[in-house]
């Protein structure tokens, strides 16, 4: 199956997916599924190799949140490109967890997705058809501004409006409540 | 008697269409292909197969009446898919009519 | 109203030249119908029982009159002449052409109109009171909110494939005229005891198979919450909803398994992990949007003027037509006007391209160029003169848009039905004439007064007969159709799901039938009690008693 990247070029692959205890013998960077890596958890830490985790989507992010710092990539699930709940456990993962590794997309992972995927934090895309890799570059290309925060770097439309404004008719914000933390979502856009 | 036809949408406009026995896809019942309940499965299999060259949508089965050699459809849905809509006589199939 | 930036006016032209190219490669066969269904539903194009049927959204009802001007021209050009406007305050077009639907679209963009989430399992159309901005007992003006709304919901990347369709509504009277206890989310602006607006928060309403009205999650929201607070409710729905059954996955089945008081717990537990960043609402903002909907130039004038008195008087026609669809605004000299699309006989909620011609040039004229579309399936003028109402009133006769039934019995709601839907097990629309052709009598109209009846041709429910004082049910029993009836049922602040009276009724039994009703509720009522007062009081058992009497 092609792996895409952020920049949609088709990459190696190097991870090797398992799914059984007997399986960790091997070398290399393995992905393992949640049970296993609960199963299994000394004898993964003590492998010299890279980590990464395959959730389902209905697992919680939330369960990981001491560990991540041990994976390098965490795969989440589209098992049908119509469930959506991967959308969330990426930007979870992203922005409420920090996690920093490879956050890669598998299952039924189709072209028309590829721009949400992106702004939901995911960096690397199992695609699951050729068509995918032409349809890459419409696909991200297809919106110049987006109107809501996510996962992604992009200023949202409202925040663009305000750096737009001349100064002199900006008035100031009124602050919030208490003072925002310094690591919140995609902390640029602003009202 | 009571028999059994394939019908679906056309991709172009979304009208709707029937299967005829030369699989090709008409828009009066009149010309559709028959079958009996047995090999109704691979008409409609064939009609799914060949979606794409067809241009049409969503092909399924319906059951039909055949009296005195015309084709009536049975329910009010099928019966109002190969006229139009019943409060718009103007608009439909039914308004090519005559 | 809104006016587009060029931030919005860009997004929506390059949505256009997206779709544009999904249906390009749908045509050329390389996209499959599978793959197409969702691009197509996001875009609002459903495949119907005739043809393909276009949802164009109208946020929260709002039209200029140019947009109205370019939605008839898309009725003429690409269509059969005509729109319908639905429940949820858009329209929808019958028979456009795959092919066409990019220039379409085009042709909407244009005048700031979209088709984007539509349809599809994604956050919808927020509607909100038809009467915004102008209603006498309005505490804030929802169409500022709905507006945000509208805008955050916007293609959201973590939202855009939930486990079914999502619909909120804001109302911001001490009226609701948005039906939100029928809504996903259903939003009450109020004020708290130190004068802060904010909202009410209800979450899990929605009609079809299982009619459930939405629970009070939240009773203030401060303003300046209102994105986190929703982005943590569709958070948890989207991660919790339902997968695995169509027909259980809305909110509102969460809901209920988890119950209220759980799911407010996970929604607040959410929230307070987003409530502080980057979707606070700066009150500027608030502000800014507030802008667009500002008043517009009225002129000073005094209430009851003696040109408007002398009309009445002279006219009857007009002072029936005053009676029933004029409604008191909260500027004195002003008034609303509701233009019926329920002419006795026709069908519910559509319009020519001609009629919405002449209701753009009468908005121009006589209500500053606005146009409201009520989840009714009318239309409003919000800000006429009295002094112009007897002008409006005789324009809109020779056009034909004068019924005088404005929450009378014959303003009924009917979805499309058999005649035109998919889904649908029944027709309604012929139900729907049939209905107010029986009660074309004014006298006799006017003398039932206000009652709400709404026909829905599947338990979908599109015609919302749940919350009708008088509910219909199309349904196919053994391949005929049968109309079953159900009582009690109000899409107001005091909302109630109806009861289903007994036995359903065929084609030829079910008018007689609703006559039989309003004829127990006539016998019935006390000095000034509506319908579902009269209902409220006495119960089903006299109309069950009338209605299936031994023969």
């Amino acid at each position: 199956m092609p792996l895409l990247n952020k920049d949609g070029r088709i990459v190696e692959d190097r991870w090797i997916a398992v799914s059984e205890a007997e399986a960790l013998g091997r070398p290399g960077d393995l992905i393992v599924p949640q049970a296993l890596w609960q199963a299994e958890r000394p004898r993964l830490t003590a492998r010299a190799a890279r980590l990464g985790l395959r959730l389902t989507n209905e697992q919680s992010p939330a369960v990981l949140a001491d560990d991540l710092g041990r994976f390098a990539l965490i795969a989440l699930e589209f098992p049908k490109f119509t469930d959506g709940r991967a959308y969330s456990q990426a930007r979870l993962l992203r922005e409420r967890y920090r996690f920093q590794g490879e956050l890669r997309a598998v299952g039924q992972v189709l072209s028309d997705q590829l721009a949400f995927m992106l702004r939901c934090g995911f960096d690397a895309f199992e695609v699951t058809d050729e068509r995918a890799l032409q349809g890459w570059r419409r696909a991200v290309e297809a919106f110049s501004a987006w109107y809501q925060p996510a996962g992604d770097a992009a200023t949202p439309i409202p925040a663009q409006r305000l750096q737009r404004r001349p100064l002199r008719t900006r008035r100031a914000a009124s602050p919030p409540a208490t003072a925002p933390a310094p690591d919140s979502c995609a902390g640029h856009w602003a009202y | 008697m009571q028999v059994q036809a394939v019908t679906a949408n056309r991709l172009e406009d979304g009208f709707v269409v029937y299967l005829t026995p030369a699989g090709h896809w008409s828009e009066r019942l009149a010309d559709c292909a028959l079958t009996d309940e047995a090999a109704a499965p691979a008409l409609l299999a064939r009609a799914v197969a060949e979606v794409t060259t067809a241009r049409v949508v969503g092909p399924y089965l319906i059951t039909v009446e055949v009296e005195n050699g015309e084709i009536r459809p049975l329910g009010q849905r099928e019966r109002l898919r190969t006229r139009g809509p019943s409060v718009r006589l103007d608009l439909g199939y039914q308004a090519q009519e005559s | 109203m809104y006016r587009y930036d060029e931030f919005d006016q860009t997004f929506v032209n390059e949505r256009v030249a997206q779709f544009r190219e999904q249906v390009a490669r749908r045509l050329s066969g390389e996209l499959s119908e599978d793959e197409f269904r969702p691009l197509r539903l996001m875009n609002g194009l459903y495949l119907q029982l005739h043809a393909y049927m276009l949802r164009v959204a109208i946020p929260y009802g709002v039209l200029s009159s140019r947009q109205l001007r370019q939605l008839a021209m898309i009725a003429r050009r690409y269509d059969r002449g005509y729109g319908h406007f639905t429940t949820r305050q858009n329209i929808q077009f019958n028979w456009p052409k795959l092919a066409d639907v990019p220039d379409i679209l085009a042709d909407l963009a244009e005048v700031e109109m979209h088709t984007i989430q539509t349809s599809g399992n994604s956050i919808r159309n927020v509607t909100a009171d038809a009467l915004a901005g102008v209603a006498r007992d309005e505490i804030a003006d929802p169409r500022i909110y709905a507006e945000i709304i509208r805008q955050w919901s916007t293609l959201h990347p973590e939202f855009s494939f939930l486990p079914r369709k999502f619909k909120i509504a804001v109302t911001g009277a001490a009226h609701d005229r948005a039906v939100i206890r029928a809504h996903d989310i259903g939003l009450r602006l109020h004020r708290n005891d130190e004068g802060e607006v904010g909202f009410e928060v209800l979450v899990g309403g929605g009609q079809g198979r299982t009619p459930i009205l939405a629970e009070t999650i939240r009773g203030f929201l401060p303003e300046q919450h209102l994105l986190s607070y929703l982005e943590a409710i569709l958070r948890v729905y989207n991660q919790l909803g339902r997968r695995d059954n169509l027909f259980k996955a809305r909110v509102k089945i969460l809901v209920r398994e988890v119950g209220a008081g759980a799911f407010a717990e996970m929604v607040e537990a959410e929230w307070q992990e987003i409530r502080v960043g980057a979707l606070a609402l700066p009150d500027d903002e608030v502000r800014r949007i507030a802008d667009y909907f500002a008043p517009p130039t009225y002129r000073a004038l005094d209430d009851g003027g003696s040109a408007l008195a002398a009309a009445l008087a002279a006219e009857p026609a007009f002072a029936r037509w005053h009676k029933s669809n004029v409604t008191a605004h909260k500027r004195p000299g002003y008034a609303i006007a509701t233009i019926s699309l329920k002419p006795h006989g026709g069908i519910p909620g559509d319009a020519t391209a001609a009629e919405m011609e002449t209701v753009a040039e009468l908005a121009d004229r006589y209500s500053f160029g606005e146009i409201r579309v009520t989840h009714k399936q009318n239309l409003v003028l919000a800000d006429v003169a009295q002094d112009d109402l007897h002008a409006l009133w005789r324009a809109l006769d020779e056009a034909g848009l004068a019924t005088a039934n404005a929450g009378l019995v014959s303003d009924i709601i009917a979805c499309p039905g058999l005649d035109y839907c998919n889904l649908a097990n029944a027709r309604s629309i012929p139900v729907a004439q049939r209905i107010a052709e029986r009660f074309r009598d004014p006298a006799r109209e006017q003398a039932i007064g206000g009652v709400t009846v709404n026909i829905s041709g599947c338990i979908n429910a599109c015609g919302h007969h749940h919350v009708a004082n008088i509910g219909i049910l199309g349904v196919d029993k053994k391949g005929k159709e049968y109309y079953q009836v159900t009582l009690g049922g109000a899409a107001d602040e005091n909302a109630a799901i109806g009861s289903i009276i007994g036995p359903a009724f065929d084609e030829e039994q079910i008018v007689g039938a609703v006559e039989t009703v309003l004829d127990v509720y006539l016998a019935e009522r006390r000095p000034d009690e509506r319908f579902i007062d009269t209902y409220r009081r006495v119960g089903p058992r006299p109309f069950k008693e009338k209605l299936y009497a031994a023969a």
